[in-house]
């Protein structure tokens, strides 16, 4: 049995060296010094040093979605927490387990308004799934074993650990109790399923006529074996599948049963095949508004059945008929066993006329556009950014934006973790940080940032991050000059009254880039995007694409805030200043 | 969405008595927008360092699931019941009111406290104080009629039920 004596900073890093460890994104101050003294004398972790704690965050985010792992921060008190409390809020609203490592004024100081003093645990507590302000070094041990449980069992989440600055400096022992047996007294997730249901819900799938899948985050959550488990079960059902922004890739893009993402963004055929279907099968999805649009009109003739780990997940915007509680890879094996031993599920024609109709839907084509040689369209930018790297295994983030949904409509993602991207939260900036994380866990991949311009200025501080760890990082910017999302807002819904979403001044990419030692590359006519991708990709360095894009194209399909999935738009042709009603108007 | 219906109902909350449990509570109802008509917290097993906290909302039977399932998610969280929908003993509360005395009033007083069955705890020449543990409505009324009689000032403690079984 271990029983090392030492101070709190070391037994913090053994502690996260015994739950697997090896990468801490983080940058020190005054209340963590212990921690990076302690770091100075080991070789077990490597530290990555982040220009704002922001990027610290995003970046562990990005690791963990592209890795599956647990994603790891430590930041100093006072300013060094609160920097990252938009990156918790973020994690915790797409579900990334993440540990956040806080420094703290000595715990005699708490309360005192000390020098770079912040109530953390208080800030943070509605955007944490759990956190702790550890007042004795006995305690420090169990705390991190129990937050790393936390953090990953169940619906996943950011568990924040604050850390006084005596409680680092004072002396204990290490006793590696995650070896033995741990309990965690009243936390303890329902996993698994129960047989009836299972039953019940397989009854329901052969009586559909117009039945869909619906799919989400949650799958990418429960691992690889849930995707692959998944995509086998609806292979065999022959059913439609759409995904949500933050499902993509749980289910692969390139099969025929795959009919694009759904929602205000989302695919004619996927909100069409939504409002007419007559069961919607939700899987590790949580009827999101950006989803359901107009709750009232929301799927009117559909059974819902609704798989997911969260019990306050059912019901909450949408009453489901079915509600299996646990892990979907868990789930989806039972139905996808129960579903073998029916017959009905053998005969194609029984969804002949709803893939007719779907058929039909998609002779819309609803993600066409109009190329031409100047300007460059950014869908046109994002399709072959695709087709040049389909066959390499891909890893992409995004800021928010016009650049994000159509970096989820024109790049197919066909496995999970492999698509990053701030989905609940909306966090601009994100993409670039999160693809620093998307690296470092995935040496030698390839990594694309698509972003946007103004994304990229919130925490363009990190070029100097990759420049540092020669990360190869591609930075793809759509750079429209505008906040594009925004200024499509103001010209749909404001009369074209383009109030601050324009911006003036923006650097010149190609020399900023350079000024970091990256490779900085532009493009401005169609033309041109072939070979500056080309290059880009063959660079084995970081490189900068200023991909100048048209200013005016807006994001379509687009269902306005506040309409139901079949009053969707397709274009600029169609009126849309009379289906935004008073209602939606409000609506963010 | 049917079951719009909004009833009021009494939660039962069995939490870690340790810091954070409370505020983690209190903020999931804040933070999501359900009302809190009444809390009341105290510890109630001091070898396991248990709290319960008993809450009283209202909302439709949605939002009360809603609201069930949200506190068990919480990790501080050990048992959640809805007693409104169990088996439980009727509601009590407890109540202090302090009255200042008018000339006269006395024997009123007294009279409206005994008929109450509230329990004299303090007198003397200025003010009187009465504990009372009722349920809600009858508290009302007896403040009601106290208030009549004279200046009053209330503490009151906040709702708890038990389960029978």
């Amino acid at each position: 049995m271990t029983n090392i004596k030492c101070n709190g900073a070391e037994i913090v890093l053994k502690s996260l060296i015994d739950q697997g460890t090896k990468i801490l994104f983080g940058y020190p101050g005054g209340a963590t010094l212990p921690i990076y003294d302690a770091l100075f004398k080991q070789k077990r972790i490597k530290h990555i040093l982040v220009r704002h704690e922001q990027g610290a965050i995003h970046a562990a985010e990005g690791f963990a979605r592209s890795s599956g792992k647990i994603g790891v921060v430590c930041v100093t008190s006072g300013p060094g927490a609160t920097n990252c409390v938009t990156g918790l809020a973020d994690a915790y609203m797409d579900s990334i387990p993440l540990i956040c490592l806080t420094g703290q004024v000595p715990t005699k100081l708490i309360g005192n308004d000390a020098f770079q003093e912040a109530d953390i645990t208080g800030i943070t507590r509605p955007v944490t799934k759990h956190n702790y302000l550890v007042k004795n070094v006995k305690n420090l041990e169990k705390t991190i074993h129990e937050a790393f449980y936390i953090a990953q069992m169940g619906r996943p989440g950011p568990v924040l650990i604050d850390l006084p600055k005596d409680i680092l400096n004072e002396q204990y022992y290490y006793k590696s109790l995650n070896k033995r047996n741990l309990s965690y007294p009243n936390y303890k997730p329902q996993l698994q399923v129960d047989s009836s249901s299972i039953k019940k819900v397989v009854s329901l799938m052969a009586d559909s006529k117009k039945p869909i899948f619906y799919c989400g985050g949650g799958v990418i959550n429960s691992g690889k074996n849930a995707s692959d488990i998944l995509t086998k079960l609806i292979k065999k059902t022959g059913f439609p599948c759409t995904n949500t922004l933050m499902g993509l890739g749980c289910f692969p893009a390139l099969d025929k049963q795959f009919i694009g993402m759904l929602g205000m963004h989302g695919t004619y055929e996927a909100n069409l095949a939504m409002h007419d279907s007559d069961l919607i099968i939700a899987v590790g999805s949580r009827f999101d508004d950006r989803v359901t649009g107009n709750l009232s009109k929301f799927s009117p003739y559909a059974k819902k059945i609704h798989i997911d780990i969260d019990p306050s997940s059912i019901n909450k915007n949408v009453k489901v008929d079915i509600s299996l509680i646990g892990d979907v890879e868990k789930i989806a094996r039972a139905i996808y066993l129960e579903v073998q031993k029916s017959n009905f599920f053998n005969n194609s024609n029984n969804l002949k006329n709803w893939w007719l109709q779907i058929a039909n839907w998609q002779k819309k084509n609803c993600l066409g556009y109009k190329k031409v040689n100047y300007p460059i369209k950014p869908q046109h930018a994002i399709e072959r950014l695709y087709e040049i790297t389909k066959n390499k295994d891909c890893f992409i983030t995004t800021g928010v934006g016009q650049h994000q949904m159509w970096a989820a409509q024109y790049y197919k993602f066909n496995k999970p973790n492999r698509w990053m991207t701030s989905g609940g939260l909306g966090t601009m900036g994100y993409g670039l940080p999160a693809a620093i994380g998307a690296q470092i866990a995935n040496p030698g991949k390839l990594v694309i940032d698509i972003d946007g311009e103004a994304s990229f200025l919130m925490t363009m501080q990190e070029l100097s991050t990759i420049s540092q760890y020669k990360l190869p990082v591609k930075i793809f910017i759509v750079n429209n000059r505008w906040m594009g999302m925004v200024r499509q807002w103001q010209e749909l819904m404001h009369g074209g009254r383009y109030s601050e979403s324009y911006t003036a001044s923006l650097p010149n990419f190609v020399k900023l880039a350079e000024s970091f030692n990256i490779v900085g590359l532009k493009a401005t006519k169609s033309s041109e995007i072939d070979g500056a991708i080309k290059d880009m990709v063959k660079i084995k360095k970081p490189v900068l694409l200023d991909m100048v894009v048209d200013q005016k194209e807006n994001c379509f399909p687009m269902i306005p805030s506040g309409a139901a999935h079949n009053e969707i738009l397709l274009g600029p042709e169609d009126e849309t200043e009379d289906k935004v009603n008073e209602e939606g108007m409000v609506l963010v | 969405m049917s079951d719009q219906k909004i009833t009021k109902h009494t939660i039962s909350v069995l939490v870690n008595d340790e810091p954070g449990a409370l505020a983690r509570v209190i903020g999931l109802f804040s933070g999501r927008g359900y009302n809190i008509d009444s809390l009341t917290v105290a510890p109630v097993n001091l070898e396991q360092k248990h709290s319960r906290i008993i809450i009283v909302t209202s909302g439709s039977q949605i939002i009360i699931d809603q609201i069930i399932s949200s506190l068990e998610g919480l990790i501080q969280v050990h048992k959640v019941i809805d007693l409104t929908s169990k088996n439980s003993t009727d509601e009590r509360e407890l109540a202090m009111i302090k009255i200042s005395l008018k000339k006269g009033k006395l024997n009123d007083i007294k009279n409206i406290a005994k008929k109450y069955k509230a329990k004299l705890i303090f007198e003397s020449l200025k003010n009187l104080a009465f504990e009372i543990t009722d349920s809600p409505d009858n508290i009302n009324a007896f403040i009601f009629k106290l208030n009549i009689l004279g200046k009053i000032d209330v503490s009151r403690t906040g709702l708890i039920a038990i389960l029978k079984d």
